[in-house]
């Protein structure tokens, strides 16, 4: 295939934006559309929940590239106006505001949007978070209350239940696993977890389904357990994971199974690419499609998504990677961690809170994690094999 | 080509080292990043380049002069 002579990009997130970038670093001097959902120009999400929610930094700081740096991408920019449908044959978008663009590649990158509880849409005080102006909101009620549950066990529900706290709020956590982060990082460490969330004073209320929200004249009032216990709550997270933006391409004929399916060079049909959270792939060495929910995937995957629109043939195979930040913890994990893997300290110790651990399975490494320890971690990553055992489960 | 750091920003991924270990290393202590050469010689700019697009935390600026 020769080179386009126009790249849509639909998605104006981390993924997006690295695939614009990526275009032009290796070389792609056509046009260049970047369609973003939201009104703001490409900001980064991992500080969503920590720097920006603790205010911390002013929402602008998130931004992923200085104005500058946005101009020489010679990109035109087209925002608050959400893809509603492709037309795979014309490979043309449709737009909310009615515009309908035709590119020769198109890439999807609309990434994910956040499950919700059933009642959640009518109450106030209730929260999701992915967008920036999610974590504003968010911060807001936040300083006019003083009691938050947050329901979900996972990396952004520990993340915001660590950065309520620090703001002086009394914090519950609500989830079906045991411990914060039991179903990727196993009991060991997420054992560990438990203790520092709790040390820190986060109430933890773990191993139990929540049923539903309790509310008065519209606004939320607590978080019903499957037991029928009620935890008071002047605000509300919930934080049970995220579902591929994959609705508007209902219609277009293109293979939607959790996420957008891909072969493994992340292709979903002629001319018709995917990158970041959305994407489903095929990964060559497990043969098996992937879907991986993290940062770097979505520059990784961009930029080998970026080669092959410009006529490589690489099939994308990343060593998975995500860090989070709780309290005064700063784990760093390289490779696929599951939760019944044996796992060794071989750097530094648990109980000093500064260490390496690999997991392996089956005698083979599969994950290295690090917890306060992040260049000797990264330092191990080549050890890990290339057979990532069931990879992406549902989170 | 002129290289920034933003320490605050950076989370200690550590993949400028991997794509640029003459330019790029991290403290033992907590990962953050050490820029070794901020000014860094033309056979190292695509893979400078390359570090700066792909961190994690977008804690590497880049200024080129044209």
């Amino acid at each position: 295939m020769t080179a386009p002579s126009g790249v849509l990009v639909v998605g104006a997130s981390a993924a997006g934006l690295s695939t614009a970038e990526a275009l032009r670093r290796k070389g792609y001097q056509g046009r260049l559309t970047v369609l973003g959902a939201e009104p703001h120009l490409p900001y980064d999400r991992p500080p969503l929940s920590k720097q920006v929610l603790a205010g911390a930094w002013d929402p602008e700081r998130a931004r992923l590239r200085p104005q500058a740096a946005l101009s020489a991408l010679e990109a035109e920019f087209l925002l608050a106006d959400p893809a509603v449908g492709l037309d795979t044959e014309t490979r043309t978008v449709h737009t909310a505001s009615g515009r309908a663009l035709r590119a020769d590649a198109v890439v999807v990158a609309t990434g994910l949007g956040p499950r919700t509880l059933a009642g959640q849409a009518g109450l106030a005080g209730v929260h999701t978070l992915r967008t920036l102006d999610d974590a504003v909101a968010l911060r807001a009620d936040l300083l006019a209350s003083s009691r938050l549950v947050v329901v979900g066990d996972g990396v952004l529900g520990a993340e915001i239940a660590a950065t309520a706290r620090g703001m002086g709020l009394a914090v519950t956590m609500a989830g079906p696993r045991p411990a914060p982060l039991a179903g990727q990082l196993g009991p060991v460490v997420a054992g560990l977890l438990a203790d520092l969330h709790t040390e820190r004073g986060v109430r933890l209320r773990l191993g139990a389904g929540v049923s539903g929200l309790t509310g008065h004249h519209g606004r939320v009032t607590g978080v019903r357990l499957d037991s029928g216990e009620v935890l008071p709550a002047d605000v509300v997270v919930v934080a049970v994971g995220a579902d591929p933006a994959t609705g508007w391409l209902a219609g277009s004929g293109l293979r939607v199974d959790n996420g957008l399916v891909c072969d493994s060079r992340c292709r979903a049909a002629e001319g018709i690419y995917a990158a970041g959270d959305v994407a489903r792939w095929r990964h060559v060495t497990l043969d098996a499609l992937i879907r991986l929910e993290n940062r770097t995937n979505a520059t990784e995957q961009a930029t080998v998504v970026a080669a092959n629109i410009l006529g490589d043939d690489q099939p994308y195979r990343p060593v998975p990677y995500f860090w989070t930040d709780q309290f005064d913890a700063r784990i760093h994990v390289h490779g696929t961690p599951s939760a019944d893997a044996e796992v060794t300290v071989v750097d530094g110790d648990l109980a000093g809170r500064r260490f390496v651990a690999v997991y392996r399975r089956d005698g083979a490494i599969t994950a290295v994690l690090g917890w306060n320890m992040p260049k000797q971690a990264r330092l191990r990553r080549g050890q890990i094999g290339d057979a990532l055992p069931d990879l992406a489960p549902a989170p | 080509m002129k290289i920034n750091v933003d320490e605050a920003k950076c989370c200690g991924a550590g993949q400028c080292v991997l794509l640029a270990p003459e330019v790029f290393d991290q403290r033992d202590d907590d990962g953050v990043v050490i820029l070794l050469e901020a000014e860094p010689s033309e056979h190292l700019h695509a893979a400078v380049r390359e570090a700066a697009a792909v961190c994690p935390a977008a804690a590497i600026e880049l200024s080129e002069s044209t």
